[in-house]
């Protein structure tokens, strides 16, 4: 079998090729609409598919509906304000459960809360979605929002009453709770790599436990605990259903506070296909293309960075 | 014990008690933050608890047999056309995306030493990063509108399989690196050629690992809806076999669907949906266990 290991070497080259095919295959499609949107699709605030019933203008060489303006920095604000406050929610919560994990749990257990906590991790995202749209939504409605406003409400991000449940601070929470696991799992990886030398001679030297954990440990895997913050972050950006769910949908127009309604670049794609097929000169579905392949830039970037630092320190979990 | 160094000249009294002051404080901090971690995974442990009484409980109580005998009728009637979409869609992504992963991974553990290694461990990982709507748009373009295959169960498996592939290849690789050395070299030492040591040898050896990855991987795409939009389409009747041109429906679909319907029998069906998704999962996921552990034990 001289084939072997040609074989597996083709099979290998997939995984890159498939990474190629979606960049060029998704920059190929939407080139239209990169040429017409131009950078101003980054920063415009609007994105109106102009009228789908009129036949099409030819504006700037390109066939297109009439007053269509694609423009996604709504989007682009939604996605890194939920992402964002979402992390802000679960690192802390994340390195928690991690250390309760490794050091507080009793013995005998710590198997089975690892693995409550990678149930988390299986979850699916609709279900997730499914439970922020019939339980967290109205909660936030009733008691957590009024909360936030009575107690942070002198900041204006956190004043003024929440008219649904639907926005920005539920896509949080629920995304807080999804990219919870990566933060506790790689972290708790990287916690059980630190010498035992290192703990044996701080207690040897009368520290507490907590000043163990927060002065020798935590310091020790700094580098995979930002690698998997940003492996999170990643996960948060891309996440699609459960903050299509919750986010409240809003087109043109910007969170002016943390119970406004949002669009991640992920949901938007989702939630857009059947009126952009409606568009017959096909502008408004290449648009759709190119926020996923800005989506899919952020996500590589964001990957690249978090796989050198987590791979840097050894870690290769899946 | 700063202050035993700072003032010798002090009274022992006063600097033992601020010595147990100051170690009074610390241990309460010890405590308060022990208190914080396990309130941490409180915190963890409500909304679990939470989302699976609602899937398990309140969905469980939607199940009834006519979810298994009729297909959807509009927004109601049964499920049958979407559990055999989902079966069909998850059952061909691990059809095309397990062999495809597992030889990747193969390839990985035994001559993926080298920078091309590297490189495909390394971009393995950041294709199992795109966000899952992307490869679905990816698909929609080239597959669905380019070939001209509308929204069909291929089109969707394709997807699904594109996802899964790089997460078997990753955990294959990690189980076949479980294999001794020695396994290999008295392979080698008997004379196997080698194919036969790395397919008759390594690969049964490391079994367990791989069938918990595939299974993973299964849970996953059962799990799968963002991508399956673009794809998979939706379709109130059963499947005909057509691989293209004929949308096929999926559970995950009813769910986020038909709970923005404003009926009580759309609603219904959505949580039905979700109790089997989720019960899917599960049991997926305990089987997978199940021959994690079987492994340790022999």
């Amino acid at each position: 079998m001289r084939v072997f290991r040609p074989g597996l070497l083709a099979v290998s080259t997939l995984i890159p090729l498939a990474l190629l095919a979606v960049v060029v295959f998704l920059t190929s499609y939407s080139w239209p609409a990169i040429q017409f949107n131009g950078l101003h699709f980054l920063t415009t605030e609007t994105w109106n598919l102009g009228n789908l019933y009129a036949n099409p203008v030819r504006r700037d060489g390109f066939e297109v509906p009439i007053g269509a303006t694609y423009g996604i920095w709504v989007f682009i604000v939604g996605t890194l304000a939920s992402s964002a406050i979402a992390l802000l929610l679960a690192v802390p919560v994340g390195i928690g459960v991690a250390l309760f994990l490794n050091d507080f749990a009793p013995h005998q257990l710590r198997g089975t809360f690892a693995q409550v906590v990678e149930l988390l991790a299986m979850v699916p995202s609709v279900v997730y979605g499914l439970w922020g749209l019939e339980i967290l939504a109205p909660l936030v409605l009733t008691h957590i929002a009024p909360f936030l406003e009575r107690v942070l409400g002198f900041i204006p991000f956190f004043s003024g009453a929440a008219t649904s449940g639907y926005g920005l601070l539920s896509a949080s929470l629920v995304l807080a709770i999804m990219v919870l696991p990566v933060i506790t799992n790689t972290l708790l990886e990287a916690i059980k790599r630190v010498p035992s030398e290192l703990r044996e001679s701080s207690f040897g030297l009368g520290a507490t436990r907590a000043e163990v954990l927060l002065k020798i440990v935590m310091p020790s895997v700094r580098v995979p605990l930002i690698g998997a913050v940003i492996l999170a972050l990643g996960r948060a950006l891309g996440e699609t259903m459960a903050v299509l769910m919750v986010s409240g949908g809003a087109l043109n127009y910007l969170p002016d506070t943390i119970y406004s309604p949002i669009t991640s670049m992920a949901a938007f794609i989702a939630s857009q296909l059947d009126s952009a097929l409606q568009d017959p000169s096909g502008m408004a579905v290449r648009s759709l293309a190119e926020i996923a392949l800005v989506l899919l830039i952020i996500a590589v970037i964001v990957n690249v960075i978090a796989r050198l630092l987590t791979h840097r320190a050894g870690l290769h979990r899946v | 014990m700063s202050s035993l160094v700072s003032s010798p000249t002090a009274p022992v009294s006063i600097a033992s008690e601020r010595v147990r002051r100051l170690q009074r404080r610390r241990s309460l901090f010890s405590g308060f933050f022990a208190v914080l971690c396990v309130l941490a995974f409180a915190i963890v442990v409500v909304p679990l608890a939470d989302i699976l009484w609602m899937t398990l409980v309140k969905g469980g109580s939607a199940v009834s047999p006519v979810l298994f005998t009729q297909v959807t009728n509009g927004i109601s009637g049964g499920l049958l056309n979407a559990i055999e979409g989902t079966l069909v869609l998850s059952g061909g992504a691990i059809l095309l995306g397990a062999p495809l992963g597992v030889l990747a991974g193969i390839y990985l553990s035994e001559y993926g030493n080298g920078r091309w290694g590297n490189t495909v461990r390394f971009l393995a990982d950041v294709l199992a990063g795109v966000p899952s709507i992307v490869l679905g748009y990816f698909v929609y373009v080239t597959l669905v509108i380019g070939m001209g295959w509308q929204f069909s169960a291929l089109a969707g498996a394709i997807t699904l399989a594109i996802m899964v592939m790089p997460y078997i290849a990753r955990f294959t690789e990690l189980a076949m690196r479980q294999n001794p050395t020695s396994l290999r070299e008295s392979a080698y030492a008997l004379g196997c050629k080698e194919h036969q040591v790395v397919l008759r040898v390594l690969l049964p050896a490391a079994r367990s690992g791989v069938i918990t990855g595939v299974l993973f991987a299964l849970a996953f795409s059962v799990g799968e809806t963002a991508p399956l939009i673009y794809t998979a389409g939706w379709s109130n009747y059963l499947w005909n076999g057509h691989l293209t041109q004929e949308p096929i429906g999926y559970l995950t679909y009813v769910i986020w669907n038909f709970i923005n319907e404003p009926f009580a029998s759309a609603h219904a069906l959505a949580y039905a949906a979700a109790f089997l998704v989720v019960a899917m999962v599960l049991v997926i996921n305990l089987v997978a266990r199940a021959f994690l552990t079987s492994k340790r034990t022999v």
